[in-house]
């Protein structure tokens, strides 16, 4: 039997109504809380992570087992989920799981929410919070006899660890807990597809790799398409089988995690990321041998070091480097293993609570004098650095610098 | 005391938050959920007692239960009687009369149900109607008492409505209300003051007992401050 989600929908975004049936309800979360968590201040790239959305268009077939959804917010990630559910309806499309037809635009099928046997895991859980867990648990198990229900309720709360609060209500559950009732919850139904949107992105790295590693066993034992919608890469890597990434309700990337994200990724992704700077390169050389590349950043003179992609010379694209991964000296470092020293002179230093931002201009010294570029032509780059460093350095405006990176400190992103 | 005018306000108090608990449930759930465009209307219509004077509404009432009306017919042909003048045809009155107190408060306490539970049932293969019984009802306990309390003390209060349509029949259609207009206008100070304050008791503490639980004081259920904790992820004590 073909165990496998192929979707092919389109839907435009409508304005907010009232709608029964939670879409925009379970949308709504997409739109605020994230992006705005990192510590980069707002920049006119920023904006367009948080723009309204233009529409879905996803084609896309899911096997059996994970298949990663990653993308910013605001990317469509829930509405796609929602489509699936069936607690939003595409404008157009099919959804068939398993050659069962879910959504048919032309053969005017559309099975309710109730009646597509669709695991769903929400973003906040979505728990009853007047049931015990129990209670949450067998909700799903209605049709089946009291026995049955009793005890198939009893198996899962075993094999997710949870028995001893089987009594106790969402209200009393930590983080972790209400998340595996969560996970029970859908898992019990035995659904022919299971959506998980983030339901790990609040929790701590040792509680987030135990369910993880629940969640896996029960992928082997069922063995159904599980569309887990994430934009932590640490999630990517420990589940991925098959990565969709997403942008813009479009999906620009598909393979493993390995191909999808050793490509150049896409740059609401990498503000996504938190990279302070991100400039315009040219690919000026190639160095298949070495697994590296040389970019040169637009209308400098400043080369730096990549990673290798698949990118030929010429290839233009955008570099993203972390503000706290650059490492600011004072005299020229010689005999260092990063591939990348540039000089610059510090034009300020300001203190953001705990940390030093100093910005420097680079690409006005050059090795051969008379290939220096004017001054308009510099590069300003942001560098975060801790108070102690800044005394012990004495930074201040004007002081002449050398930036270090790492050659793997650079990211590639596509533009 | 008119024990008899009282025991038959009480029924009729009872009988209309009975009455108003069966159907002021569907429309509610209709007025919540439903995406009619031209639902306001029907919001309108059922808030409309809310504004009018009570002797206007009495007057259509009046009308629409007379021997005039396909109602009235109705009626005629299925008892013998017409509705005006009877306990029947009050309680009619009193139901739409009183209709906003039980509709309102039920709606708003389905409304402030999260949207997420339900597609979360929906998703659990629940109905429609498992999902109101199972979450929408539970979840609304605190809103369906008040609904159910404020129609018994409204209906307790009312005058022209009942002078409308009832009249002031012993036994059938004289409520207390009526009955301290009559002593009152008898000089009966006294009996009025005695009837008046038995009143004034029983609407104090039913309206008490409504502010009492949308405190929380009774548990009821469902903890509402827990609720909030668990929907706004707030940081328990």
């Amino acid at each position: 039997m073909s165990h496998v989600l192929d979707v092919s929908i389109q839907k435009q975004f409508l304005p907010q109504t009232n709608s029964r049936g939670g879409e925009n309800a379970a949308v709504a979360p997409n739109h605020h809380g994230k992006g705005t968590t990192s510590v980069v201040p707002p920049s006119p790239l920023k904006t367009r992570v948080l723009a309204p959305e233009a529409g879905l268009e996803v084609k896309f077939q899911a096997p059996s087992g994970f298949t990663i959804i990653f993308g910013a917010s605001g990317a469509g990630k829930t509405t796609l989920l929602n489509c699936v559910a069936g607690l939003s309806r595409p404008d157009t499309g099919r959804i068939v799981v398993e050659d069962r037809i879910l959504f048919d635009k032309e053969r005017r099928v559309s099975i309710s929410a109730a009646q597509r046997r669709i695991g769903y895991v929400f973003q906040d859980l979505a728990l009853f919070p007047h049931l015990t867990s129990e209670q949450n648990i067998a909700y799903g198990l209605a049709k089946l006899d009291r026995h049955e229900q009793h005890s198939r309720t009893q198996a899962i709360l075993e094999s997710f660890k949870i028995s001893h609060l089987r009594q106790r209500k969402p209200g009393d559950l930590s983080g972790g807990e209400r998340q595996r009732v969560a996970l029970a919850r859908s898992l019990v139904t035995d659904p022919r597809a299971l959506l998980l949107d983030e339901p790990l992105a609040a929790l701590d790295f040792p509680t987030k790799s135990r369910i993880l590693d629940d969640l896996r066993l029960w992928n082997e034992a069922h063995r159904v398409p599980i569309l887990y919608v994430t934009h932590s890469r640490d999630e990517v890597f420990a589940l991925g089988e098959n990565v969709l990434v997403m942008e813009q309700g479009r999906i620009v990337e598909q393979g493993s995690p390995h191909q999808v994200m050793t490509a150049p990724r896409m740059e609401t992704v990498a503000q996504l990321a938190g990279f302070e700077n991100i400039f315009n390169g040219v690919v000026e050389a190639v160095h298949e041998d070495r697994g590296t590349l040389t970019c040169r950043v637009a209308d400098t003179n400043v080369r730096l070091e990549t990673p290798l992609v698949r990118a030929g010379v010429g290839a233009k694209l955008k570099v993203g480097i972390r503000a706290g991964d650059i490492l600011l000296a004072t005299a020229e470092p010689r005999e260092i293993s990063a591939r990348n020293v540039i000089p610059g002179t510090v034009i300020s230093a300001e203190r953001r609570d705990m940390v030093v931002v100093a910005r420097v201009r680079c690409g006005e010294y050059s090795a051969t004098p008379e290939s220096a570029v004017t001054p308009s032509a510099a590069l300003e780059i942001e560098v975060q650095l801790t108070l102690a460093a800044r005394d012990s350095l004495r930074l201040i405006e004007g002081r002449v610098v050398w930036l270090v990176v790492k050659t793997h400190s650079c990211h590639l992103i596509a533009s | 005391m008119d024990w008899q005018a009282l025991t038959l306000t009480l029924r009729l108090a009872t009988l209309v938050s009975a009455a108003l608990l069966c159907l002021g449930l569907p429309i509610a759930y209709w007025i919540t959920y439903s995406r009619w465009r031209w639902k306001f209307l029907i919001e309108a219509v059922v808030a409309l007692p809310l504004v009018l004077p009570p002797t206007v509404l009495g007057f259509y009432v009046l009308i629409a239960l007379g021997p005039r009306s396909p109602l009235g017919r109705f009626w005629q042909a299925l008892t013998g009687h017409t509705l005006a003048f009877t306990f029947e045809g009050l309680l009619l009155g009193s139901i739409l009369y009183s209709l906003p107190f039980a509709v309102q408060p039920f709606a708003a306490s389905f409304a402030a149900v999260d949207r997420r539970l339900l597609a979360a049932s929906a998703t659990l293969g629940a109905s429609n109607w498992r999902t109101f019984f199972r979450i929408i009802l539970p979840l609304s306990g605190a809103g369906v008492l008040t609904g159910v309390v404020l129609s018994f003390a409204h209906t307790l209060g009312e005058f022209g409505v009942v002078l409308m349509v009832g009249g002031n029949i012993p036994g059938v259609t004289r409520t207390v209300s009526i009955d301290i207009y009559d002593k009152v206008q008898a000089v009966d100070y006294a009996s009025a003051n005695l009837t008046a304050l038995v009143l004034l008791v029983i609407s104090f503490v039913a309206l008490s007992s409504v502010y009492a639980i949308n405190r929380g004081v009774f548990f009821l259920g469902v903890n509402q401050t827990r609720l909030r904790g668990e929907n706004g992820g707030e940081p328990r004590a």
